[in-house]
């Protein structure tokens, strides 16, 4: 169990930290959001990012990636979301990467992870199609046709669907919505024929998207792991999914915290520094309890993906369910505790109010894995 | 009573005659009448529902007749809100002349200020905004720095204002200026009214975080304002300023009644966004959240209740209507966050076609109830003054 960081890990963080300030600040999702950037995400930085190795950061050497593991993994996303930086990163490296490696077979890997690993090639899981996490009530269509499939359904909430060119999809082969019998994935090449992708504007000026799939044909050779039995690993998929998210929002958590706890220090009124108010301390020492579990649980979470844990679904629940109630406090706290200049587009603190609201949503909410560990804890 | 129960009926009968149908749905911000200089109506229903009300004196019910209004008593004034909120009526004039700066003329103007003012407000012929607030004078209101200097006739006026809401959508701005620097805080404020076209007045609109631009940051540089403008005793503002504040705080713990969008209300979003099995909401917890809401709202109606009929018959201390900002707003962002749990991923829209219009408006509304617990005096704030006002509690600032 690895609650701290080695050495290697530490320094990845560094730079991780050094090179989002300098190159990807939260000044920089502005640009994207203000200059209206149909891509959502710089290709350049994605190049400078990969360059780093941050592409194949959980990708096995063989494959050309560097091997890193997931506490790492989780290092870097906690400082991208300090940044807010929009990047490929998550869906790719994390969603897309995990199902490919956990459910792809050799060939299948050789053919993908190397692309991923050089930042030539991006992935998204198109799983969900209701506005409530539901994994189990997949409804997406797959059916045997000729030699290969035929796909029918829709997606939403798809994390960077709009600009990857590889869509891992969930789909049902078999079984109704709500079983785990019959669910599948394939690799679904995103200019196929039949598949319409379509950006949707979220508040965190970020990247997601609807897309519609008709009659997409795909070979035997799409299929991910055996048909039907996907369900198990989807499962791993959507838990490495989790602690990751949980270690940005961990780090969009933090950052929006220390931004208001300087501004407790700086702004005066009745002349005295706001932050002598006990009202105000205890509720930021209240916060910093918070985040202090937070971070155990974040760490825990991602260690157990590296150790292959058995008791990675309980724990990635644990951290999400606290991401998003953490996250959600210290969001509207921060806001609150900047009075006026809180709620203006000028300051950042906004800018992580509104990414704290989506990422709340991403893979479930606390009830979703309040409920879930409850489960699996057997009560 | 029975006069009451008479009253009911006539305004009831009234409204439904005189409500046009589409003036009984809830009016976007474009759709909202706000009167002023510049002002243009949505619709001509909604020019003729807005003639109709003002000549009933409806516009302003509250206020006497000679300024415009109904000269309804407080019993009245709610009866006729509530017929109006039955029937879905349109408030038929919105402005912050209605709600705060009439009925602190009322009480602190001279005869010929209200008689300016007063009827301008009633017939939507100017908007007014706030000058309070400013960048080093928020929740410690009365350290602001804006200075008026007597000169004779006239007052002139140099500083700046901030947060001042639609500023540069408004007529007139009342405000906080210092008369005298030498005296304490509190001491040395006055209350003066300000023709926003008078040179060296200027304003800067700033974004919010909900994508609209709400608010402004107003300039002074040398201006002149009659004598005649000054509200009250020179140096005393500080006791209008508050008395105008309960208004605009028994405002803001109403916006829940008050403010009709395109947003969904709490039971419709469940409706919509959540699995029902009987008639009920399938999830408990989603249940227990949604009740816990409704209570919420209707102790906060029963208390609004209880104040009015404590100020009608001269009990209860007074205290009570301390905790109706706090209650309201705190309330009102907590409705949007169940709301959002309620809807998912399409209660974080921002705007294009995968969104409805009630689905933006839900999210963005979201994000601007973060606003309702500072504007006007924060959370904060407002149990300081509970702290103590109410409890008279040692030490409190
Ligand atoms: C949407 C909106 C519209 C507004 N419209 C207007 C308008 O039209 N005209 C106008 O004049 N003003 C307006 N305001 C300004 C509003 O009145 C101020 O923002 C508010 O009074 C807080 O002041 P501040 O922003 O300077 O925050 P600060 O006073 O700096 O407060 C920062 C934080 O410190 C806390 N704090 C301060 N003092 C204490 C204390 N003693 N104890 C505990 N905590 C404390 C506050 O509660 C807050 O959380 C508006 C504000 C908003 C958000």
């Amino acid at each position: 169990m690895a609650m701290t960081l080695n050495e290697e890990q530490r320094h990845l963080r560094d730079t991780a930290r050094e090179f989002l300030l300098a190159r990807a600040p939260v000044a920089a999702l502005r640009a994207l959001r203000d200059d209206r950037d149909p891509l959502g995400w710089s290709r350049e930085l994605w190049a400078e990012m990969a360059g780093l190795g941050w592409a194949g950061i959980v990708i096995p050497e063989e494959f050309g990636g560097l091997e890193f593991g997931f506490t790492g993994l989780g290092a870097v996303l906690q400082e991208t979301g300090r940044t807010l930086t929009a990047s490929p990163l998550y869906a790719t490296c994390v969603l897309g990467t995990s199902a490919i490696l956990l459910a792809g077979d050799q060939k299948q890997k050789q053919a993908v992870l190397p692309r991923v690993a050089a930042g030539e090639t991006c992935l998204a899981l198109a799983l969900e199609e209701s506005h409530h996490h539901d994994p189990l009530g997949v409804r997406l269509r797959a059916e045997r046709h000729g030699d290969g499939y035929r796909l029918n359904g829709a997606k939403q909430f798809v994390l960077d669907g709009h600009s990857a060119d590889l869509l891992v999809v969930v789909a049902r082969t078999a079984g109704e919505p709500g079983s785990g019998q019959g669910i599948s994935l394939f690799l679904v090449d995103a200019a196929a024929p039949g598949v319409a992708r379509r950006r949707t504007a979220t508040m965190d000026s970020r990247n997601v998207a609807r897309i519609e799939f008709q009659d997409v044909e795909v070979p035997v050779t799409a299929l991910l792991g055996a048909e039907g039995e996907s369900w198990p690993v989807l499962e791993q998929v959507l838990d490495r999914g989790r602690a990751a998210i949980a270690a940005e929002m961990l780090g969009g958590a933090q950052e929006c915290f220390q931004r208001t706890v300087a501004y407790l220090k700086q702004r005066e009124q009745f002349g005295v520094a706001i932050g002598s108010f006990q009202a105000l301390q205890h509720r930021a020492a209240a916060m910093f309890i918070e985040l202090e579990l937070l971070q155990s649980v974040v760490m825990d979470a991602c260690a157990k993906v590296d150790e292959a844990s058995p008791l990675l679904p309980m724990v990635a629940s644990l951290a999400k369910a606290r991401a998003n109630d953490t996250i959600e406090l210290v969001s509207n706290e921060a806001v609150q505790m900047h009075g006026g200049i809180g709620i203006t587009d000028q300051l950042d603190i906004g800018l992580f109010l509104k990414r704290a609201r989506v990422t709340m949503q991403i893979l479930g909410d606390a009830r979703y894995h309040r409920a879930r560990y409850a489960t699996l804890r057997g009560f | 009573m029975e006069d009451l129960e008479q009253f009911r009926i006539e305004v009831r009968q009234w409204l439904e005659a005189n409500c046009p149908p589409s003036q009984r749905t809830p009016a976007s911000p474009e759709e909202q009448y706000w009167g002023g200089r510049n002002a243009t109506f949505a619709s001509g229903d909604a020019r003729v529902w807005f003639e109709r009300m003002l000549a009933r004196g409806w516009t302003v019910p509250e206020w006497p007749r000679e300024y415009g209004g109904a000269g309804l008593n407080g019993q009245q004034a709610r009866i006729l809100k509530k017929e109006m909120v039955r029937l879905g009526c349109r408030a038929p004039l919105y402005g912050l002349g209605v709600w705060m700066l009439g009925p602190a003329l009322l009480e602190f103007g001279n005869e010929e200020q209200k008689r300016e003012h007063l009827p301008a407000i009633a017939e939507g012929r100017l908007r007014w905004c706030q000058g309070y607030s400013e960048p080093n004078a928020g929740s410690d209101l009365a350290s602001l720095q804006t200075r008026a200097e007597d000169h004779g006739d006239h007052f002139v006026v140099n500083g700046s204002k901030i947060w001042t809401s639609q500023a540069d959508r408004s007529d007139w701005i009342f405000c906080l200026v210092r008369t005298d620097s030498s005296a304490r805080k509190q001491a040395g404020i006055s209350f003066l009214l300000i023709d926003m076209a008078t040179p060296g007045v200027s304003v800067t609109p700033i974004k919010l975080i909900n994508g609209s631009s709400e608010f402004c940051q107003t300039f002074f540089d040398n201006v002149r304002v009659p004598k005649q403008n000054l509200v009250g005793v020179l140096n005393e503002g500080w006791t209008v300023a508050k008395g105008l504040l309960r208004h605009e705080r028994k405002l803001m713990s109403e916006t829940a009644d008050t403010v009709t969008t395109a947003a969904h209300t709490p039971i419709e979003c469940a409706r919509r966004y959540l699995p029902f099995a009987d008639g009920r909401i399938q999830d408990p917890l989603m249940r227990d959240a949604l009740a816990r809401h409704e209570m919420q709202m209707h102790a906060i109606g029963l208390t609004q209740l209880r104040i009015l009929e404590e100020a009608r018959t001269g009990t209860g201390s007074g205290a009570t209507s301390l905790i109706m900002k706090y209650c309201g707003t705190e309330e009102e962002k907590r409705k949007y966050e169940l709301m959002m749990a309620m809807m998912g991923s399409q209660g974080i829209g921002w705007e294009g076609e995968d969104f409805d219009a009630a689905e933006i408006d839900t999210a963005r509304q979201a994000l601007f109830t973060k606003a309702l617990s500072i504007a006007g005096g924060t959370s904060e704030v407002q149990l300081n003054i509970i702290a103590k006002r109410a409890l008279e509690l040692p030490g409190v600032i």
